[in-house]
């Protein structure tokens, strides 16, 4: 049927006898001949009983598999009332991390949006300054947009990160009716703040430097950065938690001095 | 339109050629050569960072060891026992060399440099403005270790330190290679950054009590030791930007010791016009601008060569864009224009033109309202066209159309005017003029080949400057005069009422000249009299140079003047005007009395040629008689007797008289504008068609030389230029201008280029005596410095805190008869006003102030109603307070 020397339909003449199935057969699997498939009838691609056996049963053998899968155990997921569980580094939507004490890891590099292999991601870096600093260090992050209609979700871009502020989450339900929509900014990646953070921004924890906070040496709020936010915003929701985090700090680093001493 | 090169005179003689061999590759070079150079020849790169062939060899870094052997006296070739640095070594006859191609022991000598030079080099790459386009980065990949050996803490300094409002020194990246310290040393001569200190060591001296070694402002706060009278002063913080420890930068330069003589604006000790190009050609993100500061990485942008818009000298930049946003510029790379300098005016001077105030669709005024409201093109240039018509059947129609016009808007302007509007009322001088200078121009400028060119400066043994000041007015100009003159091949002589800094540098020998009395200076030098014996024999000398400014039409005869010395001494003659559409306007014939090619208006067999060019009827078709120059266009259309106005690019403040031409355009009858911004002139147009900006054209200015400049598109939009709505417009009216595109009018420019008859006759203007100020009142001299108060500037406040601050210049027998020193302030009255600015005693005759013509605080045709020779009272002193800091 499939042999290479079985001539095409229209050089062989009378091929109405001919079961038509090898007509089709060859042109579609070998990819030769395209466009000179001609006269196939429906019909004509049941192929023929070959014998009465089969001529019997030929009604309800299509219901053999329904039949034996009714005993199988189900694997249909129930998504999207139940959420299917995705491996643990499954590299799902974005997240811009904070450190501990709330500031920004996010230093507006754009060493992602360089990895990055589809052009999805938009970085523009500023300047920290004394009235706004929002990450430690003299940069920051200003805008960040990711482009969820390009992304692959490749993780070239988490790789690159210098500061680890760019990690995958596994949220993967990211489909949405504008285009518009799909481009996530930075409001919506940024990681929610998490009890005892103050959110930026805010300085730095008296007399750290970036690489101390790089090297987790700084592990919440301190009392003068709390004071700093209530001075200059009095409003902050983030302040009440922050505050106890940070007498919680200060009572365990003197704790932890005495204990030294 | 011209490119023909001359000759230059004193052509450095054939050099002796120089045999040697660079990893077993033989070249011969010039004797002098440096290795480095020589390696380059055949290919070979040898890592570098302090070298620069536009700078003297320093052998500063270290990074470019190579192994050296040479012929001894028998002429056995033996190696240097050490590896040489070949950035300071000049190639010798049989030199063999081995770089770390071929020799191990250079390439671990390379290796061990570059693994010291990044003992102290923080790791920031990801966050320094440098990081992609880095020498330091790049060789560290090339030609260093791939892991560090060093585990210890880095040396690290409070930063960033603010030098000016535009530079931020960053010196733990620093390398100390000293190029950006032997840039402003050797090229401008404005050395505000040095080496400091000795050694390596802890800052601040902890260690050992000596400064380590760094670059910076000689600042007693940063630096941290006690000043001159004893004391330690407290390092100034800016607000602006932190340090990586969340510590506010630091202000470098405060000038607590310092004089009024040599402030910016912000207070602080003036640094350089040039100084963004030490950003530039530092190798590592040392030195960086607070402009593009954290705005942009290397690989986000794209990049079009361009021409800088801002002076005549036409030079070569390139424009680095992200998403439709200019974010900055560089320096471009052209030896016969202004080699790899700019000024900071062309670097950081762009934002003017995407500022909101960028007109974006036709304006029409609203015949209720009264107001300026948006329209449709088709109905602006109808309405546009409807006006004009009607003006030009009424009394005609005086077209200014300003002098930043490329090459081709300024063809179509001038074809516009004769073809569409049938008149000769043109002319793009903006600024102060004289029908004198229309007349030199036809005479000594339009039309003619390129004769005095950059390399011609470099080369003529005298250069005179009059009634120029280029520092201020034509950066290109001064760095270019400043090579000559340190190269020891030109001596400058300068006409000025004092010496300037900028004269300074150049050494220029000043000839004392109020302002007016130029005309008269001159003509004493040409009878070669007296005191000017000497002058006038370096004039003499083949190849002398006089370039003269563009501020000499404001005195009578000036022009005329200096027409005679040049034909007395046979120097050349070039005529420098401070905008870059200048000399184009000239070419096409943006003049009362001139056509393109310089073909003046009263020749008949000129119009002739033009109007066959144009395709136009022979006879009759273009008007022959001279037209009404700039000031005659403004007072006849404020008293009606013109209909109407087409106007370009003006600002109402160069104008003298500003006050009198703003009534003159509000009571002109039908006027249209083309702008690129509303302008206080918006207010009284009819219609106002807005035209691209340089960065969304094509075009070509004409710099200063006569040398065509084409610059390329960067942003595609749907901006139109001046010549495509003059186009429309024309069609509107029912002419076919043919100027709708770049190809259209090159053909039409080729065309007219070459014009071999009859030029304008040369000015005969008697030299009128310098105006001699009765008793109590002072003559003014002025000129616009090149940081000022000028639209063109707008939106870069970094840039406009390293102007110089405005002061008023006094004579030490005024300052003394009006009771004031250096930091007091003067009020100085004019007609119109009064302004008032910190004095500065600088030697000049006794009658004469000096004061900027436009800068904050002085604008001098709208605040005194005086310009350059006008005459002014000086009226309250005012004792110095303690200078305040602008931050």
């Amino acid at each position: 049927m499939s042999d290479e020397t079985t001539p095409m339909p229209h050089e062989r003449g009378g091929t109405d006898k001919q079961p038509a199935s090898s007509d089709v057969a060859k042109p579609a699997r070998g990819g030769q001949g395209i466009g000179e498939v001609k006269g196939v009838h429906a019909a004509s691609l049941i192929p023929e009983p070959k014998n009465a056996v089969e001529a019997l049963v030929a009604p309800v053998a299509g219901f053999g598999v329904t039949m034996a899968t009714l005993f199988k155990p189900v694997v249909t997921e129930q998504y999207p009332r139940e959420k299917a569980p995705v491996e643990p580094r499954y590299h799902g939507r974005h997240q811009l991390n904070r450190y501990p004490d709330g500031l920004e890891k996010c230093i507006g590099c754009e060493l992602c949006a360089w990895a990055c292999p589809a052009d999805a991601i938009y970085v523009e870096g500023a300047s920290n300054t004394p009235e706004a600093q929002y990450s430690p260090g003299e940069r920051y992050g200003r805008v960040y947009q990711i482009n969820y209609l390009r992304c692959i979700f490749c993780g070239l871009c988490i790789e690159a990160c210098p500061t680890r502020a760019l990690t995958m989450t596994n949220e993967f339900e990211l489909a949405d009716q504008t285009r518009e929509k799909l481009i996530f900014t930075k409001d919506d990646l940024l990681a929610p703040l998490r009890e005892g953070m103050l959110a930026a921004p805010h300085p730095m924890a008296e007399g750290t430097t970036d690489g101390s906070y790089y090297q987790g040496e700084v592990t919440g709020p301190t009392a003068d950065e709390v004071e700093w936010v209530r001075r200059n915003r009095p409003d902050e929701p983030s302040l009440e938690s922050a505050t106890a985090a940070a007498k919680r700090g200060s009572a365990r680093s003197e704790g932890s001095a005495g204990a030294a001493s | 339109m011209t490119t023909t090169a001359t000759p230059k005179p004193g052509t450095p003689a054939e050099v002796e050629g120089i045999a040697v061999t660079i990893d077993g590759v033989e070249v011969t070079v010039p004797k002098g050569t440096l290795i480095i150079r020589a390696a380059e020849q055949i290919g070979i790169q040898i890592p570098r960072f302090c070298d620069h062939p536009l700078l003297k060899p320093a052998g500063a870094c270290r990074q470019c060891l190579v192994m050296v052997a040479t012929p001894d006296r028998e002429g056995n070739v033996r190696e240097m026992p050490k590896p040489q640095a070949s950035c300071t070594m000049e190639v010798s006859p049989g030199m063999v060399v081995s770089t770390q191609r071929t020799s191990e022991v250079a390439d671990k000598a390379q290796h061990g440099v570059m693994e010291l030079l990044l003992i102290n080099h923080p790791l920031d790459c990801p966050v320094c403005d440098k990081g992609g386009e880095c020498p330091l980065q790049n060789q560290a990949m090339s030609n260093g270790r791939t892991n560090s050996r060093f585990t210890d803490v880095k040396r690290t300094y409070p930063k960033p330190v603010k030098i000016s409002t535009e530079i931020l020194l960053d010196r733990d990246r620093c390398i100390l290679c000293q190029r950006c310290t032997r840039f402003q040393a050797e090229i401008p001569g404005d050395p505000f950054i040095d080496l400091q200190g000795r050694g390596g060591g802890a800052p601040g001296g902890a260690d050992h009590g000596m400064l380590p070694q760094q670059i910076g402002a000689y600042d007693e706060g940063v630096l941290g030791f006690a000043g001159i009278d004893g004391e330690v002063r407290e390092a100034a913080e800016t607000g602006q930007m932190v340090g990586p420890n969340g510590d506010p930068a630091l202000l470098s330069g405060i000038a607590y010791t310092v004089g009024t003589a040599e402030l910016d604006a912000t207070g602080r000790p003036f640094a350089s016009y040039f100084s963004g190009n030490t950003i530039q050609i530092c190798p590592v993100g040392a030195l960086t601008s607070a402009t593009y500061r954290f705005r942009s990485r290397p690989f986000d942008l794209v990049s079009t060569e361009s021409i800088a818009e801002h002076d005549a000298s036409g030079s070569a930049i390139r424009i680095d864009h992200r998403r439709g946003v200019v974010l900055r510029r560089l320096a471009g790379d052209d030896p016969a224009v202004n080699e790899e300098w700019i000024t900071d005016k062309d670097r950081f001077a762009f934002t003017w033109q995407a500022l909101p105030d960028v007109i974006q669709t036709p304006l029409v005024r609203d015949e209720e309202t009264g107001e300026l409201v948006a329209a449709s093109w088709s109905e602006a240039i109808a309405l546009a066209a409807r006006g004009l018509a009607q003006a030009a059947d009424d009394g005609g129609v005086g077209v200014l159309p300003g002098g930043r016009l490329t090459l081709e808007d300024a063809y179509a302007w001038s074809k516009f005017a004769r073809v569409v509007l049938g008149t000769n009322d043109v002319d793009f001088r903006a600024r102060a003029n004289s029908p004198e200078e229309a007349e030199f121009l036809g005479h000594a400028v339009a039309g003619v080949s390129m004769d005095v060119t950059f390399a011609g400066l470099e080369s003529a043994p005298h250069v005179l400057l009059v009634g120029l000041e280029p520092e201020d007015e034509a950066g290109t100009i001064f760095l270019r005069l400043r090579k000559a003159v340190l190269a020891g091949r030109t001596s400058v002589s300068t006409l000025a009422p004092f010496a300037t800094r900028g004269s300074t540098k150049v050494r220029a020998a000043l000839v004392t000249t109020e302002p007016g009395a130029e005309a008269t200076t001159l003509a004493a030098i040409a009878a070669g009299t007296g005191d000017h014996a000497e002058l006038a024999e370096s004039l003499r000398a083949e190849g002398a140079v006089i370039l003269v400014g563009e501020r000499l039409a404001q005195v009578p005869g000036g022009l005329t003047a200096v027409l005679e010395l040049a034909k007395a001494t046979g120097a050349r003659l070039a005529w420098v005007p401070r905008r870059a559409g200048d000399r184009g306007a000239v070419e096409v014939g943006l003049l009362p009395g001139l056509l393109p090619g310089g073909r003046p208006v009263t020749d008949a067999e000129a119009r002739v040629d033009v109007a066959s060019a144009w395709g136009l009827d022979a006879d009759a078709a273009l008007p022959g008689e001279i037209g009404r120059d700039h000031a005659a266009i403004l007072a006849d259309a404020g008293s009606g007797e013109l209909a109407g106005l087409l106007l370009g690019g003006i600002d109402i403040e160069d104008l003298p008289g500003a006050g009198e031409s703003e009534r003159a355009v509000r009571e002109a009858g039908f006027v249209v504008q083309l702008e690129v911004r509303t302008s206080a002139l918006s207010r009284y147009a009819d219609v106002v068609l807005p035209v691209a900006p340089p960065t969304m054209k094509a075009g070509t200015f004409l710099n200063w030389e006569g040398r065509p400049r084409p610059f390329g598109q960067v942003f595609a939009t749907s901006a139109r230029s001046d010549a495509q709505v003059l186009d429309m417009l024309a069609e509107g009216m029912g002419v076919d201008l043919g100027t709708g595109s770049l190809e259209a009018v090159h053909r039409e420019l080729s065309e007219l280029a070459a014009w071999d008859g009859a030029r304008q006759p040369a000015p005969a203007v008697e030299p009128s005596p310098a105006p001699v100020p009765s008793a109590g009142e002072h003559t003014v001299a002025t000129w616009r410095l090149m940081l000022d108060a000028a639209r063109g500037q707008d939106g870069e406040p970094y840039l406009a805190g390293t102007a110089h601050r405005p002061v008023v210049r006094v004579s030490p027998g005024t300052a003394s008869s009006q009771g004031v020193a250096d930091g007091d302030r003067l009020t100085v009255v004019g007609p119109l006003g009064s302004v008032t600015l910190p004095v500065l005693v600088t030697p000049m005759p006794d009658h004469v102030v000096w004061l900027p013509l436009h800068s904050p605080g002085s604008s001098l045709y709208r605040m005194l109603g005086v310009g350059s020779g006008g005459s002014v009272r000086l009226a309250s002193a005012e004792r110095a307070t303690n200078g305040e800091v602008i931050r």
